[in-house]
């Protein structure tokens, strides 16, 4: 069995990282929330158009997905940034005390100088860099590890490289006892049946054709239609044929395992091996739903380059063909272009990604990371207020 | 391993490959993971699919191992797999067979 060196948090949960973060908890204290970032050298800035003149859904898909990002494996400690007397912020401090995290909330308020909040936000969070740098990191094995899948900026190998490569590592996973989740359901659309064949009974299998059946409708109601639309004409100048052959192009990210369970946008699941999250197809909001639910690593396969990374998790980016890898390799950590070569088969790609995950646990950082590619938004399901 | 080869098969199962190159009529097919090789008969982009067994009319197109298409046509190994002979399925044959009373798709 592969090991890491992890950080073991109160709720038994384990990180590959141990990072302090500041978070805005309303929209308008965003750009202070850098600012309080910049005092304490290496605490992050986790910044987000807020949670305030929401429907109710939006409301608790917001607290559930800042509850998951702060009190996330690879968090060592979380300050929140809110207004006034928020509800949220408080909430948010409350919630994750409860489960024993590292949390502190401050306010900007009309009866304190701007200057002292900054004051006790940067002595707050220099404690908590201290302490951080005190914990000490134990041994563990795969099974703890859970791993998002996700592709961004996609291309005509996409569906011949690095998806399948992916597919291939998330079978390697799975077989070792840990957890892949396979998101972005407008993806699946044209070939759910075939993922939900997979479900490990038919309660799975119904709810993952619900939630893709809703989401096209939610989509029909704007007035668009993916099955019609799809596949472009630039994807059948591309080589591909039916709707079919494009969504399994995508869905077989997460190769062929068994489908265990389908979560909601940043859920936590709460079965190991193979899962499907709810997420919409925008990788920025479909990756910060799976490091929301738990996933301490995503693999990102991108055949335009999408730099997005994630201000918590690392995101490991397969390239799928040789010429994106020649131009941008440093924003690339695999190059799955090299089946195309004739080079390494799917499997070995698959091998050479798992080998990424575990050395990217015991701390190697991923090119998003060095290039402090930081993106985070939350999907909104409703109209703003 | 750095074996040369101008076609991948996705799936064992499969009964079409993915170009790896622009493919010419007349050169030979290689395929990844195959010793088997066919002649291929017209030209075809890379990205584009290629017949490797005998597939009938109305005939399921297989690649990831999965069906992705019916054959419109009869499509012998060698020919272009596209648009001009292939059709998405209809809603009537997905597979639903694991769910007893689901609620099928308006296509």
């Amino acid at each position: 069995m592969q090991t890491f060196e992890g950080y073991r948090r109160p709720n038994g949960s384990i990180g590959v990282r141990n990072h302090v973060i500041v978070m805005n908890t309303v929209g308008e204290l965003a750009s202070f929330t850098k600012k309080i970032a910049q005092l304490v050298p290496g605490v992050i800035p986790v910044v987000h158009q807020g949670g305030q003149a929401q429907f109710p859904e939006d409301y608790k898909q917001t607290i559930r997905t800042l509850k998951g990002t702060a009190g996330h494996p690879n968090v060592s400690s979380a300050l929140f940034l809110g207004m006034g007397d928020d509800p949220l912020a408080k909430e948010l401090e409350e919630l994750l005390k409860d489960d024993n995290h590292h949390v502190h909330a401050i306010y900007f308020n009309k009866d304190k100088p701007v200057s002292e909040v900054l004051k006790e936000g940067k002595q707050w969070l220099e404690e908590a860099m201290d302490r951080s740098k005190t914990e000490k990191t134990e041994t563990a094995d795969v099974t703890e590890l859970i791993i998002g899948l996700e592709c961004g900026g996609s291309d005509a190998w996409s569906g011949i490289t690095a998806n399948p490569a992916i597919g291939a590592c998330s079978d390697f996973i799975v077989r070792d006892g840990g957890t892949s989740i396979l998101a972005e359901t407008t993806e699946a659309i044209g070939a759910e049946h075939i993922l939900a064949k997979r479900a490990i009974d038919p309660e799975v299998g119904k709810k993952f054709l619900k939630i893709v059946k809703e989401y096209e409708e939610r989509i029909k109601d704007t007035g668009e239609d993916i099955r019609s639309a799809n596949p472009t004409p630039g994807n059948m100048a591309g080589g591909l044929t039916t709707l079919e052959e494009k969504s399994l192009g995508c869905i077989k990210k997460g190769g062929n395992s068994t489908l265990m369970e389908v979560i909601d946008y940043a859920e936590a699941p709460s079965k190991k091996g193979f899962i499907f999250m709810d997420t919409p197809g925008y990788d920025v909001e479909s990756v910060a739903g799976l490091a929301a639910g738990g996933a301490q690593i995503v693999l990102f396969s991108t055949g335009k380059g999408s730099p997005t990374g994630s201000p918590i998790v690392p995101v490991i980016k397969i390239g799928t063909n040789p010429r994106l890898y020649e131009i941008m390799s440093e924003h690339i950590d695999v190059n799955a272009g090299k089946i195309i070569e004739g080079k390494n088969t799917i499997e070995e790609i698959g091998e050479e990604i798992y080998q990424k995950i575990m050395a990217t646990a015991n701390g190697s950082m991923t090119a998003s990371e060095k290039h402090k590619n930081q993106e985070f938004a939350i999907w909104r399901l409703a109209e703003t207020i | 391993m750095d074996k040369k080869y101008n076609a991948l098969k996705l799936n064992p199962n499969d009964n079409v490959a993915v170009a790896l190159k622009n493919l010419k009529s007349g050169e030979l097919l290689s395929i990844q993971g195959e010793k088997d090789q066919i002649k291929v008969m017209e030209d075809i982009s890379y990205g584009h699919k290629v017949a490797t067994s005998f597939i009938k009319n109305e005939g399921k197109i297989m690649k990831y191992g999965e069906c992705m298409g019916i054959a419109t046509a009869e499509i012998s190994p060698g020919f272009h797999v596209h648009v001009f002979n292939v059709r998405g399925l209809k809603n009537e044959e997905r597979d639903h067979s694991f769910i007893d009373h689901v609620d099928t798709f308006s296509s």
